[in-house]
């Protein structure tokens, strides 16, 4: 029986009247703005005069398909990721399970073998065998484990050489490099704090000093940037707070300044995201700026806040379903970022993700879902920390809770080649095991 | 083949001996493949024919299998077995070279030839002029940026870094990557002289800028700060008047509260009114939703006062209340949930204008 089909937001009367304001000075923002905006109308009139009674569909069967056939096959144009193979593991079967498309054992089991041979020797995973661990392919590859959710996949992780791993990309000030000899910004933060409490080797000590770290990049705006003193950014916001919340520190960031921030970042006649102010919607923004509207929500609320809605999150639920339903889907398969881009696995998790946080407000105890359109529309519940379904998260934590946290063999800051002196690796295990 | 070897004359096995040789190295043999017409992309020589490529261990099952060109799977098949063998020399250095233009985002290949760069005591100016032609490439990449950066540290040589990003920054005004190697010359190397002027023209060519904006802050704070009262007139001065140009730019009202919120924005004698002066010609929800955040600020600074003006803050609250609505209802109704949800914790903070908070019923908490 399918619902009666509500208004779309994006023809309501004054929509036009939502259109970019340029007050007669034309720069390059405005121009690209209202190049977008007219686009995005386009769209919309062309699927106002095809359907009669708007009911948008999410193109499941396509959808299906397109990530079926990328979870064995990917053209040469898939190049430029080949250094990140588990990524595309994980963006595949994250759009599978959101789909609650079922994972044939068989395959589970192939993307098992190809992601312990991604693992690196000494720790971590890589973006395809036989090159270096590196923390954003070590967070994907562990999401992807954990997706599957099978014994195999559990086992595939090394638990104690991943805390090896994780020790040897911290740096004394509390920031993480991506990989040995790389880059810091805050996105490993929350791979490392992701994959480390996810696997129980979280440690007090593995994490000292990142909170403060992680705080210094709230900036003037209110959101986080990459690393202390750049621009506000929907990504680097969305895994400073996830990370925080993740340390049980998310009350330490100025909450009113982020939500302010964040909410600020949906744009008023699009529907979709932002993820710099006076930049463009993409659809990838879809999760990671409507996806702290969750993690907000649950911070304000620890912190006493009674006002809070009961049924929603603080952004228009509706408007970001009709944009990624609307303008980012490619008929063939697969999602995007906006009309004329082209589809990739990237874009397909994160709108699918974006589209699952805007259906669904609450947790398990209250649940109360918007689906814009038929009700086959409807995708699973994905958690807002890790962006895999909550069922999974909580098998994962059940079954590696039970496994001790491991010792850690290495000293914080060395590439992994150092050797610590026997006595100083005896009073860091006597740290851990407080 | 070997059956009638022994009946071809000299000259003839010899060729075909060099034909077999390329052959297994892959390469397009001259005699028989013009330059480029047949394999293009195949390029070994026989340099190379001492090392036995090492094949990708994909597995049997393969998953998220790539369909590498074959020139693809070449150079990286040869770039495994340099890798296993640990070998540092030239034409090692010359691969990591082929193995980025294949995939600039191979960490693994940048790591490996920064270590080739100090074990061959490579010249690092050479290397300068490659990582700059690879950006200027691939700009949006952040192997490529943080190659620059090392090698600029080691050369301990920023003195090419403001104007190469400039030019980065003058085809993609807001690149991240360009943006946060500046930062990094510009702390690193103390080159704050002249970085107010560089945003003041970025702001100039296009005031909706929100990078520049930053980078703006980001000077500011890092030199004269914010607490000097003639450095934050001058601030607001400015603010004030890009809003007067283009009055819906987000980024200039975010930089007037930015810049303001930490000392409170009722702190600056007289921006309310200028303000509230701008409302009746340059409105915008911007301006709208500072002004409630500058009535928020005066509840905050009224309550904390010991003799409470009832009627002031009721005033306040109320007109704070109205802009809500006004925000909600009308001017900014994409974020209605939001400016409803302050609209309430407003209310429920300063409402019934009673000071004794915990007899207020709504400050239960709801468990």
């Amino acid at each position: 029986m399918d619902n009666m089909p509500n208004p779309l937001w994006c023809f309501r009367e004054q929509q036009s009247a939502e259109m970019f304001l340029d007050d007669g000075v034309e720069t390059v923002t405005s121009v690209e703005q209202k190049k977008v905006e007219k686009s995005i109308q386009e769209v919309m009139s062309v699927y106002k005069q095809i359907h009669s009674l708007p009911q948008p569909t999410l193109l499941r069967e396509q959808h299906y398909q397109y990530l079926k056939k990328g979870l064995r096959h990917l053209s040469d144009a898939y190049e430029c990721l080949d250094a990140s193979r588990p990524w595309l593991c994980f963006w595949i079967l994250h759009s599978l399970e959101l789909l609650q498309e079922p994972i044939p054992a068989a395959v589970a089991s192939d993307v098992c073998q190809f992601l312990a041979r991604c693992q690196s020797p000494t720790g971590g995973f890589a973006g395809g065998p036989g090159q270096h661990a590196h923390l954003a392919p070590t967070y994907a590859a562990v999401n992807a484990l954990c997706i599957i959710g099978t014994d195999e996949a559990y086992n595939v992780i090394d638990r104690e050489k991943l805390l090896d791993f994780l020790w040897s990309v911290k740096q004394p000030d509390g920031s993480f490099v991506m990989h040995v000899g790389g880059e810091v910004d805050v996105r490993s933060a929350y791979c490392a704090a992701s994959v480390a409490s996810l696997t129980n080797i979280l440690t007090p000590k593995l994490f000292e000093n990142t909170t403060n770290w992680i705080l210094s990049c709230q900036n003037w705006e209110g959101g986080l940037s990459g690393v202390p003193g750049l621009e506000a950014h929907g990504g680097y916001t969305f895994c400073g707070t996830a990370a925080l919340v993740i340390l049980g520190k998310e009350h330490m960031l100025d909450l009113k300044a982020l939500l302010r921030w964040v909410v600020s970042r949906q744009m008023r006649f699009e529907g979709g995201f932002q993820g710099r102010c006076n930049k463009l919607v993409d659809g990838c923004y879809s999760f990671w700026q409507a996806g702290l509207l969750p993690l907000l929500h649950r911070a304000l609320y620890k912190e006493g806040e009674s006002e809070l809605s009961q049924q929603r999150w603080m952004f228009e639920q509706q408007a970001l379903q009709e944009y990624i339903l609307l303008c980012c889907q490619n008929p063939t398969g697969g999602l995007l970022d906006k009309p004329g881009k082209s589809r990739d696995f990237y874009h397909t998790c994160y709108c699918l993700s974006g589209l699952s946080i805007a259906q669904h407000f609450g947790n398990m105890d209250n649940h109360y879902e918007v689906i814009l359109g038929k009700e086959e529309n409807r995708l699973a519940p994905t958690h807002p920390v890790y962006n895999i379904c909550p069922e999974k998260v909580a098998q994962a934590l059940q079954h590696f809770l039970r496994m001790p946290v491991p010792e850690v063999s290495r000293q914080p800051g060395g590439s992994g080649e150092d050797r610590p002196s026997d006595a100083a690796a005896a009073s860091s295990s006597a740290d851990l095991q407080s | 083949m070997q059956s009638v070897h022994h009946m071809l004359s000299k000259s003839v096995r010899r060729e075909a001996a060099v034909s077999l040789f390329f052959l297994r190295l892959h390469i397009p043999d001259p005699q028989i493949h013009p330059y480029n017409i047949m394999s293009p992309t195949v390029f070994y020589r026989k340099e190379w024919a001492d090392l036995e490529p090492v094949p990708q261990d994909d597995g049997p099952n393969p998953v998220v299998k790539i369909a590498y060109s074959e020139k693809f799977s070449d150079v990286y098949d040869y770039f495994r077995a340099l890798l296993k063998n640990d070998e540092k020399t030239e034409r090692a250095f010359a691969l990591t070279a082929d193995a980025i233009d294949l995939n600039a985002a191979n960490y693994t290949v940048w790591h490996y030839r920064r270590v080739l760069l100090q074990a061959l005591s490579k010249d690092l100016k050479e290397e300068m002029k490659y990582i700059t032609n690879i950006i200027e490439e691939q700009p949006k990449n952040y192997q490529v940026w943080h190659h620059r950066r090392m090698v600029v540290e080691w050369l301990n040589d920023p003195s090419e870094e403001l104007q190469f990003i400039a030019d980065i920054l003058s085809q993609d005004a807001k690149n991240y990557h360009a943006w946060q190697h500046r930062q990094w010359v510009i702390q690193e190397y103390k080159l704050w002289d002249n970085e107010l002027e560089f945003v003041e023209n970025l702001l100039e060519e296009d005031v909706r800028n929100n990078s520049a904006w930053n980078q703006r802050h980001f000077v500011i704070s890092h030199t004269t700060g914010f607490s000097d009262p003639a450095v934050v007139e001058r601030e607001i001065q400015y603010c004030l008047n890009q809003i007067r140009k283009a009055p819906h730019n987000e980024s200039a009202w975010n930089y007037l509260k930015g810049m303001l919120q930490d000392r409170g924005l009722s702190s600056q004698p007289g921006l309310l009114e200028r303000v509230l002066e701008l409302k009746e010609t340059h409105c915008s929800p911007y301006l709208l939703a500072f002004l409630f955040d500058c009535y928020e600020d005066a509840l905050e600074n009224i309550a904390q006062k010991e003799k409470v003006e009832e009627e002031e803050q009721k005033e306040t609250l109320r007109k704070a209340l109205e802009i809500c609505q006004l925000l909600a209802q009308e001017k900014d109704t994409i974020r209605k949930e939001y400016w409803e949800f302050l609209g309430r914790s407003l209310r429920n903070k300063y409402g019934n204008g009673t000071l004794s908070d915990e007899l207020h019923p709504t400050n239960v908490l709801v468990i």
